[in-house]
């Protein structure tokens, strides 16, 4: 909608008016900026809309305006709605982006009795094209991450603060820390723990699933202000500015790779073989990485860390002499 | 074109919302602003305004008054069209918010945002006597779930799901260079671990299939008609996709030397660890498969050795010897 220069259609247009009307109606009186926030469009804009509804007249069998409405002052009035009054069903796209989001946050381990009552009450109101929801289904279960989440769930409601062990993939350490939980995030199909690290002094995610021990401590948690939550609207891998650059090549059983890791670019270079270049925020993945890929992968840049990946495979080979 | 088209369809909205009797086509003609005198160029005008309103889900009905009318006539359903009575409490109204937002695809997001408005237009939130949907005013439950669909795939897919239609696509299967052409009758969409599937009846191998979006090549063309696609009432989409992706059973024991103060990874599911000497320690572990578990303890480098069995150290080693071949 805002933001998007793509012009409105009349079928979107409509939509919002029939929406309009019965959002003033329920409210009776309410302001010009109020409602243009809540339809996200501009204070001109939702004038034009008003006075498209004002102008609605029916010729027959008599001629007659059937809606009445004022935005004197900035406060619009309905005072005559007549059949639109009420706002249209929702539609099966409509129900099913709610229930198929309130069936996956019902996954979430915890309290979710405000979840099954929401759920209940959209899908009364949706009715028959609530069914088309049930085509999607979501499944978010990190098996040994469910008790974790519960205990995450209940110290951000109490506000107290964590003791985790955690585990770091990358490095293959396991380190401790404390930390005040901000949210309880589930993207890309696991969850996170998003909160403000008192090792690291910032926000950091943990995943779930990699958390060794968890215990929520009798402190209560804080949160500095200055503390800003991690943007994943564009998913998780976004590349940042200092990410390293390395070079890949390859062949089949590995391609897997360029759909799994954030590429910055993917070309075919014959039977089967991709040569891509992935963005990393810390090269010993892509060590571990190399080493799990065999013969299958061929790092070709940087060369120091070619070179790291001969050694550590060789180290490794030494001990079965 | 687009005003006058939007204030045409919204009085044709009200006006067959008010009538209990069908109205015909030359009825709401005369009664409507904006349309032509010429015959033709009105009839396909009507036609456009019906299918658009139909697929904004208004329920436009067709019928006669009686048995003498010769052409049918249109009315609106109230009780159709209405969204019924909703009135959420203060903790729904704050799980509906978070609910809005769980999308981040176009085609769904903008679907989550249109339920959100006609239920604020309805009263249930936001309105006098209504729990809002302000963050500053609702208790945070701090949970906040995020699906993306990146695929292009997604949104055909879904729309041939909701509407029971088969489709036909190019796929690149795991592994694979070459793309193969596809004829599905799609049974559901599914999002397991965080990846989109589709799965359902395979026409071109005649049999059930399951699909990762990621892998369609190119376009997802509808294939047939809408409502020509059954679902089998037995039919399990979700267990389909996880019985296909999911890992073997771990039921293979391993014994491992792994450094002191290394291999984590490993160590985080080991049965037994005890002191081996020289800052190793002795770990034994269950795993599921040789191959799957050699590329695993390869990536640990020279932090973990394996003693036993022999095919999985055996494995091992080849993982490593390819790195320096």
């Amino acid at each position: 909608m805002s933001g998007s220069t793509r012009p409105v259609t009349s079928a979107e247009r409509l939509t919002r008016l029939l929406a309009l009307v019965p959002y003033v109606v329920t409210r009776k009186v309410v302001g010009l900026a109020d409602t243009a926030a809540a339809f996200g469009v501009t204070e001109r804009e939702l004038v034009d809309d008003l006075n498209l509804v004002w102008c609605v007249e029916l010729k027959a069998p008599e001629p007659y305006c059937p809606i009445d409405l004022s935005y004197e002052g900035g406060e619009i009035v309905v005072s005559q709605a007549e059949s639109i009054a009420r706002p249209l069903r929702l539609a099966a796209d409509e129900a099913s982006a709610l229930l198929v989001a309130l069936r996956m946050l019902a996954e979430v381990p915890g309290d979710g009795s405000a979840v099954a009552r929401l759920i209940a009450k959209i899908e009364a109101a949706a009715g028959a094209v609530a069914a088309a929801s049930t085509q999607v289904t979501i499944q978010i279960d990190p098996p040994n991450g469910r008790e974790v989440a519960a205990q995450v769930r209940a110290a951000l409601a109490d506000g107290r603060r964590i003791h985790l062990r955690h585990y770091v993939w990358g490095r293959d350490e396991a380190t401790e820390r404390d930390v005040d939980p901000m949210r309880l995030l589930v993207v890309e199909g696991r969850t996170y723990l998003e909160g403000w690290c008192r090792r690291a002094e910032g926000v950091r995610l943990f995943r779930l699933d990699r958390v060794l021990d968890l215990t929520v401590l009798d402190v209560a948690a804080e949160v500095p202000a200055s503390a800003e939550h991690v943007d994943v609207e564009q998913g998780l891998f976004r590349p940042s500015a200092s990410d390293e650059r390395v070079e890949l090549e390859l062949s089949v059983p590995a391609r897997w790779v360029a759909e799994k890791y954030p590429c910055e670019s993917v070309t075919e270079i014959g039977d089967g073989r991709l040569r891509v270049v992935l963005l990393t925020p810390d090269t010993r993945k892509v060590r571990r990485l190399a080493l799990r890929l065999g013969e299958d992968a061929r790092v070709t840049a940087p060369a120091a860390l070619a070179e790291a990946v001969r050694a550590d495979a060789a180290a490794a080979l030494s001990l079965y002499d | 074109m687009s005003k006058r088209r939007t204030e045409r369809l919204l009085s044709i909205v009200v006006l067959l919302l008010s009538t209990r009797r069908y109205l015909t086509a030359e009825q709401i003609r005369n009664a409507v602003h904006g349309y032509p005198e010429q015959e033709d160029a009105f009839k396909r005008m009507f036609e456009r305004d019906k299918e658009e309103l139909r697929d904004l889900g208004i329920p436009l009905e067709t019928g006669l008054n009686n048995a003498i009318d010769e052409e049918p006539g249109y009315r609106i359903s109230r009780q159709d069209y209405e969204l019924p009575e909703i009135r959420l409490e203060a903790d729904e109204a704050a799980v509906l918010g978070i609910a809005a937002r769980v999308w981040q695809s176009a085609e769904l997001a903008g679907a989550a945002a249109g339920a959100l408005l006609k239920l604020r237009a309805a009263g249930a939130v936001g309105a006098a006597g209504a729990p809002g949907l302000d963050d500053d005013q609702q208790p945070r439950p701090g949970i906040e779930p995020r699906l993306t669909t990146a695929e292009p795939a997604f949104g055909p897919l879904w729309e041939a799901v909701r509407d029971r239609r088969p489709v036909s696509f190019s796929y690149k299967g795991q592994g694979r260079s070459d793309v193969t052409k596809r004829e599905l009758e799609p049974w559901g969409v599914v999002n397991w671990r965080g990846r989109w599937y589709v799965a359902g009846h395979d026409r071109t191998r005649k049999a059930t299939r399951v699909f990762r979006l990621s892998r369609i090549d190119g376009p997802v063309k509808m294939s047939g008609p809408a409502r020509s696609v059954t679902v089998p009432a037995d039919a399990d989409v979700r267990e389909l996709v996880k019985n296909w992706d999911t890992p073997l059973p771990r039921d293979h024991e391993a014994v491992l030397r792994v450094r002191a103060g290394g291999g984590y990874g490993v160590r985080r599911y080991a049965k037994t660890v005890t002191p081996d000497g020289d800052g190793w320690d002795r770990i034994t572990v269950q795993f599921a498969d040789v191959p799957w578990y050699a590329d695993h303890l390869a990536s640990f480098g020279p932090d973990v050795m394996v003693i036993g069995p022999p095919d999985l150290r055996e494995a091992v080693i080849s993982r490593l010897k390819g790195v320096l071949a």
